[in-house]
């Protein structure tokens, strides 16, 4: 790669990103880093081009873990792609069946008993916490703080991860919701089992409070770092912590209330210097909103069904149609679009993944910055392969 | 939020021209959207951004309509001769036909929109192709939303929209190798033959295939496992 092609301005627009201009003299050193790297959470690769330290350009490529998850839902049935969609962001797979059941449930018109709810609230929010905890912990990792605050992180993680087990069967691949509800119901063992866990939540993150957030290495590594201005966030579509951490006061439990979201009362974290250190901040903090959840979830929580029982499973066909849902899953916006045409399958199913459009503006963050701060600035977006590549 | 009528209607009244149709939705989720002629989409695009304050694109795909076939009932008047007494008449007569057309497919970009400012949404948008075979070009919003970048990357990859306009036109998720457009409904998947140690009749006879369409590809060198 030459120094001219860098400069070339490929198109005239206001939000391309920036060009940086090499200092000296000479070539540009090309990096492909991953797809085998370990700190790309995957197979992702980024092709960057250095001059020295200093990042000049950088493409992010994909597809590594394709496997055209859509054409795979467009050739099975409705409830055939609930498991499916675990795998998404395997992380996360309880926030990935809710956003999938929204949509068919728009999309059908049908109705969630109360109960149900309320467990979609309190099985989304441990989710949010661990998947915050460890991404927290994946970023410190990425840091060189080798193993102590990711261990810590997995710890608490795998006590929310052994209730997901009690209740579905499964530690990740929960493929718990369903079309009206959910698939099974709490005892009361598992809900005291639940507010234990919460319990013991509040302690964990002043532990990592008092470990992280004023912890000299992290600030020098993290202020002033990576910064998303909010004009163009909003505009590349950023969403979830990366957004809030850019300022913009956009929540869409707020915004939309979908579920039961706005019978509780709990606060919208923002940034205020739109850096890495923001990101880490914004988790940090909506892990205790969180907390303030769970317990109200946890102490409301009324009898009754999780499900109607005539609601139709087999042969379920909703009417023509479409419908777009969306919830604020742990990484952004997940939304899921379908187009019904009255068969059994889904004639079109679209997923609009966090993970990957919150990419858009991965080099423009990296743009001028040291090659070692890209893995920090790549690791504080929070990604999952399974979902960018889908 | 404004109706998806008072919408079109702005965008009318800003856009001379502007061609907006509104697609009604008969699902609970009662998300109508507007339909817009190519041809003015930069001009729409820029009224939602600035006027509307459709400030976030949340979500970019496509959808693939292929020709179908569309039978109709269709009542046909005509003149036949009749032979009424042994006169021969002209009389005429209504009849039901049931015709066969095919109405010709397309490719739709569908867009979702919401307002961070106003905390309003979603609009759904949605533009056609001509055809889905050399007509295939739709004006690229990536200019006014950065969000559509990757977006409209993805359905040029595995739908074959191609986005005018855009800046890094490439595929995103197949190898750029790749010839076909997955997502497409009439895509035929490639024939993945694996050996299989039982070897049956069917098996035997998908083997000859896949060796003869083998050998009519340029096939340098020797395959791992081919016998």
């Amino acid at each position: 790669m030459s120094l001219a092609e860098t400069k070339a301005e490929k198109f005239e627009s206001w939000n391309r990103p920036p060009v940086i201009e090499p200092d000296g003299e000479g070539e540009l050193l090309e990096v492909a880093m991953g797809p085998h790297h370990p700190s790309t959470h995957g197979v992702f690769r980024m092709d960057v081009a250095l001059d020295g330290e200093r990042v000049i350009r950088l493409k992010p490529v994909f597809g590594y873990l394709h496997r055209n998850h859509e054409k795979i839902a467009e050739g099975a049935s409705y409830l055939a792609s609930m498991p499916y969609t675990d795998r998404l962001d395997y992380m996360c797979s309880l926030t990935n069946n809710w956003a999938y059941a929204l949509a068919v449930e728009k999309l059908t018109g049908q109705e969630v008993p109360e109960r149900a709810e309320y467990l979609r609230v309190i099985l989304g929010e441990l989710t949010r916490v661990q998947n915050h905890a460890s991404s927290i912990g994946f970023l410190i990792q990425e840091m060189g703080a080798s193993g102590t605050p990711l261990m810590y992180a997995f710890r608490e993680r795998e006590k929310i991860l052994d209730l997901f087990e009690s209740l579905t069967g499964s530690r990740m691949m929960c493929n718990y919701m369903r079309f009206g509800g959910c698939r099974v119901d709490a005892s009361p063992a598992w809900l005291d089992a639940a507010r234990r866990v919460v319990a013991g939540l509040p302690g964990f993150i002043d532990e990592m409070d008092r470990l992280l957030t004023s912890n000299e290495i992290l600030m020098a590594r993290t202020q002033g770092v990576g910064i998303l201005r909010p004009e163009l966030a909003i505009n590349a579509g950023v969403t979830g912590p990366m957004l809030r951490a850019s300022g913009v006061n956009y929540d869409i439990r707020k915004v939309d209330g979908y579920g039961i979201y706005n019978r509780f009362n709990f606060r919208v974290p923002l940034g205020d210097h739109w850096d890495v250190y923001d990101r880490f901040m914004i988790r940090m903090l909506e892990m205790r909103e969180s907390i303030g959840i769970l317990e109200q979830a946890l102490k409301d929580i009324p009898s009754g069904p999780v499900m109607d029982a005539k609601a139709k499973v087999r042969g379920f066909r909703p009417k023509p149609g479409e419908a777009y849902g969306r919830i604020e899953a742990p990484k952004g916006e997940l939304g899921f679009y379908l187009i019904s045409d009255g068969g059994p399958n889904p004639y079109r199913y679209r997923v609009r993944p966090p993970s990957l459009i919150n990419l858009t503006i991965l080099e423009d963050m990296c743009l001028g910055q040291n090659v070692a701060d890209v893995v920090l600035i790549f690791g504080s977006v929070d990604i999952v392969l399974g979902e960018v590549d889908r | 939020m404004k109706t998806v009528e008072e919408i079109k209607a702005a965008i009318e009244a800003a856009v001379p021209g502007a061609g907006v149709e509104i697609v009604p939705n008969p699902s609970p989720s009662a998300q109508h959207s507007l339909r817009l002629k190519p041809d003015h989409a930069i001009e729409v695009a820029k009224f939602l951004r600035d006027e509307l304050s459709f400030d976030y694109l949340s979500n970019v795909t496509g959808v693939d309509w292929p020709d179908r076939e569309v039978a109709e009932k269709v009542k046909v008047t005509r003149t036949v001769t009749k032979t009424v007494d042994g006169v021969e008449q002209a009389a005429e007569e209504t009849v039901e036909e049931t015709r066969k057309r095919i109405e010709p497919g397309c490719l739709e970009a569908v867009y979702h929109f919401y307002s961070v400012v106003l905390k309003q949404g979603p609009l759904t948008l949605r533009m056609r192709t001509v055809n889905r075979t050399d007509q295939v070009e739709l004006p690229s919003l990536t200019p006014i939303w950065r969000s559509a970048e990757f977006q409209e990357r993805e359905v040029f990859d595995l739908f074959g929209i191609v986005f005018t306009g855009h800046p890094d036109l490439r595929r995103l998720l197949m190898w750029d190798g790749f010839k076909d457009h997955p997502m497409r409904r009439d895509y035929v998947e490639p024939d993945d033959f694996e050996y299989e140690p039982t070897a049956r009749d069917e098996v035997l006879k998908r083997a000859q295939a896949h060796k003869d369409s083998e050998q009519q590809t340029v096939n340098s060198g020797q395959r791992p496992g081919a016998a």
